[in-house]
């Protein structure tokens, strides 16, 4: 059972990595992306055969703790993005509509929605939750998603409901998210049947701070020009720091990975052969055209060297203090990148346009995401006032392929090209 | 109905009214979009809050700051704001509700810098101890934010007089609703939207006089000759701005007798302890009042409250008035239905965009779904 589990994964994985050929090909390493995703979804899936209890869990909430108590962590939105990369979404999405939710929502809630009722998907569903846990610090839409799963699977489901912080992070606030850290630990406990073990978290904690130092270690080598790695690169290797926050595996893949790409600059190799213009990326990638996108940037000697998306995983590093997980766990969890105002958002574009020395900013207005959504015109207007980088807006949905209009978009790369060389050229 | 004629007045003209209302008493006007804004402490400092619907015409500076995937709503209220049509509001409060008004309130501060502007970050689940220990706190940082921006102390005493004021105008208001849900004919569904509308708007002194002297006038009335044909359905969804609905049911041969609304009866429902501290009280029965999808309670709430409704009203139908692009009811809709097709209650459900579909075509849906009644 196990091993047909694990065969099926390898060709699903195989089928996911075709998209990132060209990045896989020039990797030679003992245990690969691939091989860590790989076991790390057999497991989950075959957690019932173990005995080991599976919670599924929002990108942005505290891991940590589920880690510490030997739960695996499954997060349906990493689950979102491979479908929409094997193209999967708008099928999937077709389906929820037809269950009565409409096609306005988020899609990755749509295909999870109605994935979870057919097992369907590239990996045929994910494996049954025993418990939920949601933290709102991304979005509304999860609060919604995660209450249809809890009566869809019926179980219990837990919220750490982190105050959006449009312009401050106040006492009432902190003092509000530290004790729900209290409670999710009760929940554990309950969900369990166990005492909660907090030197397991201790450890957890800090594997967890390390893992995202290391990931921004990663993140940080695109400053170099040429860049090593492209945005989309490091939307392939995110999947990582997402879904085995916490665990060591993700040190020895990121300590091997950072190590990659500072070679590859002492050889002065770049992710686009003729890097001559350099870009940053807003919002979730278009999962279903991200090679196509790569190479249509590539074929203008541009590349995404950086982007506001898998840059969150990090963002909150500022916050932690590795030596007190769960006081410190309350406020970073509350002030990442999607739970603050837009003024803030806009302030770290802008340090990160000025970090990876970019030519132009790309914004992606993902239809399915307001809250990532809502605001990028305002910080489109802040961007062109205070650096006067020109900016492209690209409409399209990260999972949902059915409305995305290749040649529409295409030419307006192409016409957005022209002004970025132009203005390069007069420089 | 003199008293009537007076309220709709207020309402097809709302600016007119607030602005000459302010000229008269020198009185400052607060603005809020969620019926999560906590009135009872805007209204204990002396001044007005207004609800804001927005516009649907000739939208085109809110476009330069919203995609094409922003409820009508949000829109609306934007436009409003950046074309300067409330120039007389002195400042907004925003509380937290969905993803849509959460970055509006960015993007106001950020473009309408003339106002005062006040989040009111509430919790999103009510129904644990901290969060109850958390919302007491964010509506006392409010009663002080509040009071600074308007230059006044909100002391005990004028928190407990806008407490007495509102429990009296929520009781008349559930009155009202009894006796029309008893009688729909004794007022016609547009006037009674009329009524409801006012108590966003008005004076709350004021419209507390004359909503009683409607009750009491309405308590006397002989309910005319009843159409007994007339089908008796329930609304239900987030806000309701076409006015125009309730003719439209009853041209169709329906009579709307309760509502699941976020200005309607969710807006009146739930009294507050007049006995307790008054922000205690204040803040009570806003986490006991039946929630709105963007918050968490209990998983089944919003069901069996809608359920509930339909029961004690006697209603034969449902009408989910769904916004285009809300996604917190959009994503409670299929469970909603669900259980209503448990319960072998019938339902339609009407999208609404920002226009609504002509008049003629919206009649003969309402007279499909009333038929199968
Ligand atoms: S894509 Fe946006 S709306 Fe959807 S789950 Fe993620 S943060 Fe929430
Ligand atoms: S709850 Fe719905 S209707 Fe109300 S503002 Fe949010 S998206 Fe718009």
């Amino acid at each position: 059972m196990k091993k047909a589990i694990s065969e099926f994964f390898k060709m699903v994985l195989i089928l996911l990595a075709g998209k990132f050929k060209k990045f896989t090909m020039r990797f030679k390493k003992t245990k690969t992306m691939k091989d860590y995703m790989m076991v790390y979804y057999s497991q989950a899936k075959s957690a019932r055969l173990t005995g080991k209890k599976v919670a599924w869990i929002t990108s942005g909430g505290p891991v940590e703790p589920l880690i510490a108590m030997d739960v695996i962590p499954v997060y349906p939105e990493n689950h979102g993005a491979m479908i929409g990369a094997s193209k999967m979404g708008g099928h999937l999405c077709e389906l929820a509509e037809n269950m009565g939710y409409s096609a306005d929502l988020c899609s990755y809630a749509r295909s999870d929605i109605s994935c979870a009722t057919i097992n369907g998907g590239p990996i045929g569903g994910l494996p049954r939750p025993d418990m939920l846990v949601c933290c709102n610090n991304i979005c509304g839409t999860v609060l919604k998603w995660y209450e249809i799963q809890a009566r869809y699977f019926n179980v219990p489901l837990f919220i750490l409901d982190t105050p959006f912080c449009h312009t401050e992070y106040t006492e009432e606030m902190g003092r509000y998210v530290r004790a729900q850290f209290d409670e999710y630990i009760v929940f554990l406990e309950k969900a369990c049947g166990r005492k909660f073990d907090f030197d397991k978290l201790k450890e957890v904690g800090h594997l967890s701070h390390q893992g995202q130092l290391l990931w921004q270690a990663v993140l940080d080598t695109a400053t170099h020009k040429p860049s090593p790695m492209s945005a989309f690169d490091a939307f392939y290797h995110l999947a990582l720091i997402v879904t085995l926050r916490g665990t060591q595996d993700v040190l020895d893949y990121y300590t091997w990975l950072a190590g990659y790409m500072k070679d590859r600059i002492a050889r002065g190799i770049g992710a686009v052969p003729n890097e001559k213009y350099r870009l940053l990326w807003d919002n979730i990638p278009i999962w279903h055209r991200t090679r196509w996108l790569s190479e249509k940037f590539a074929s203008h000697n541009a590349c995404l060297v950086a982007d506001t998306y898998t840059t969150a995983w990090c963002g909150a590093l500022k916050y932690i203090d590795e030596n007190n997980f769960i006081d410190s766990a309350a406020e970073a969890h509350a002030r990442i990148y999607l739970n603050i105002g837009v003024d803030q958002m806009a302030k770290m574009v802008i340090e990160m346009i000025d970090k990876y020395d970019v030519d132009g900013f790309v914004l992606h207005s993902n239809r399915s995401c307001k809250p990532y959504s809502f605001g990028q015109l305002d910080i489109q207007k802040i961007v062109e006032r205070e650096r006067g980088i020109p900016c492209l807006m690209l409409e399209a949905d990260m999972t949902d392929e059915r409305s995305f209009s290749e040649s529409q978009i295409s030419t307006r790369i192409d016409a957005y090209m022209e002004i970025i060389k132009e203005r390069k050229n007069k420089k | 109905m003199k008293e009537l004629t007076q309220l709709k007045k207020v309402v097809s003209h709302p600016y007119a009214y607030i602005r000459k209302y302010k000229k008269q008493t020198g009185k400052k006007v607060v603005g809020y979009c969620c019926s999560y804004a906590p009135e009872e402490i805007i209204w204990a400092a002396g001044a007005l809050p207004v609800r804001l619907f927005g516009t649907n015409e000739n939208i085109h500076l809110a476009d330069t700051h919203l995609q094409s995937y922003c409820c009508s709503l949000v829109r609306g209220i934007l436009e409003e704001a950046l074309d300067k049509r409330l120039d007389f509001v002195d400042g907004i409060i925003f509380p937290h509700t969905c993803d849509s008004f959460q970055r509006l309130s960015d993007i106001w501060r950020l473009n309408i810098p003339e106002q005062f502007h006040l989040d009111v970050v509430l919790p999103v689940k009510l129904d644990t101890p901290s969060a109850k220990k958390y919302m007491a706190a964010i509506l006392e940082k409010c009663r002080k934010d509040l009071g600074k921006a308007l230059g006044k102390d909100i002391t005990q005493a004028m928190l407990a007089r806008s407490v007495k004021t509102y429990n009296k105008i929520r009781s008349l208001a559930g009155k009202l609703y009894e006796l029309r849900c008893a009688n729909p004919q004794i007022i016609s569904g547009t006037d009674f939207h009329a009524v409801i509308k006012a108590a966003m708007i008005m004076d709350r002194d004021q419209y507390l006089k004359i909503l009683t002297q409607i009750v009491k006038q309405l308590q006397k009335a002989k309910p005319r000759k009843t159409r007994d044909e007339a089908k008796r359905l329930v609304l239900s969804g987030s806000v309701c701005t076409h006015p125009d609905i309730y003719g439209i049911i009853e041209d169709a041969g329906g009579v709307v007798v309760w509502d699941d609304l976020c200005t309607g009866y969710r807006y009146f429902e739930g009294q507050m302890n007049e006995k307790i501290a008054p922000l205690k009280a204040i803040t009570a029965r806003y986490l006991k009042r039946v929630i709105c999808p963007a918050k968490h309670m209990e998983l089944r709430g919003r069901g069996e409250n809608l359920i509930r409704l339909v029961k004690q009203s006697k209603a034969q139908g449902v009408v989910f008035l769904l916004l285009k692009f809300c996604d917190p009811h959009a994503f409670d809709y299929p469970y909603l239905k669900e259980m209503l097709e448990a319960e072998k209650i019938p339902f339609m459900l009407l999208d609404m965009e920002a226009e609504l579909p002509p008049v003629g075509q919206l009649q003969t849906r309402f007279e499909t779904f009333i038929q199968i009644l």
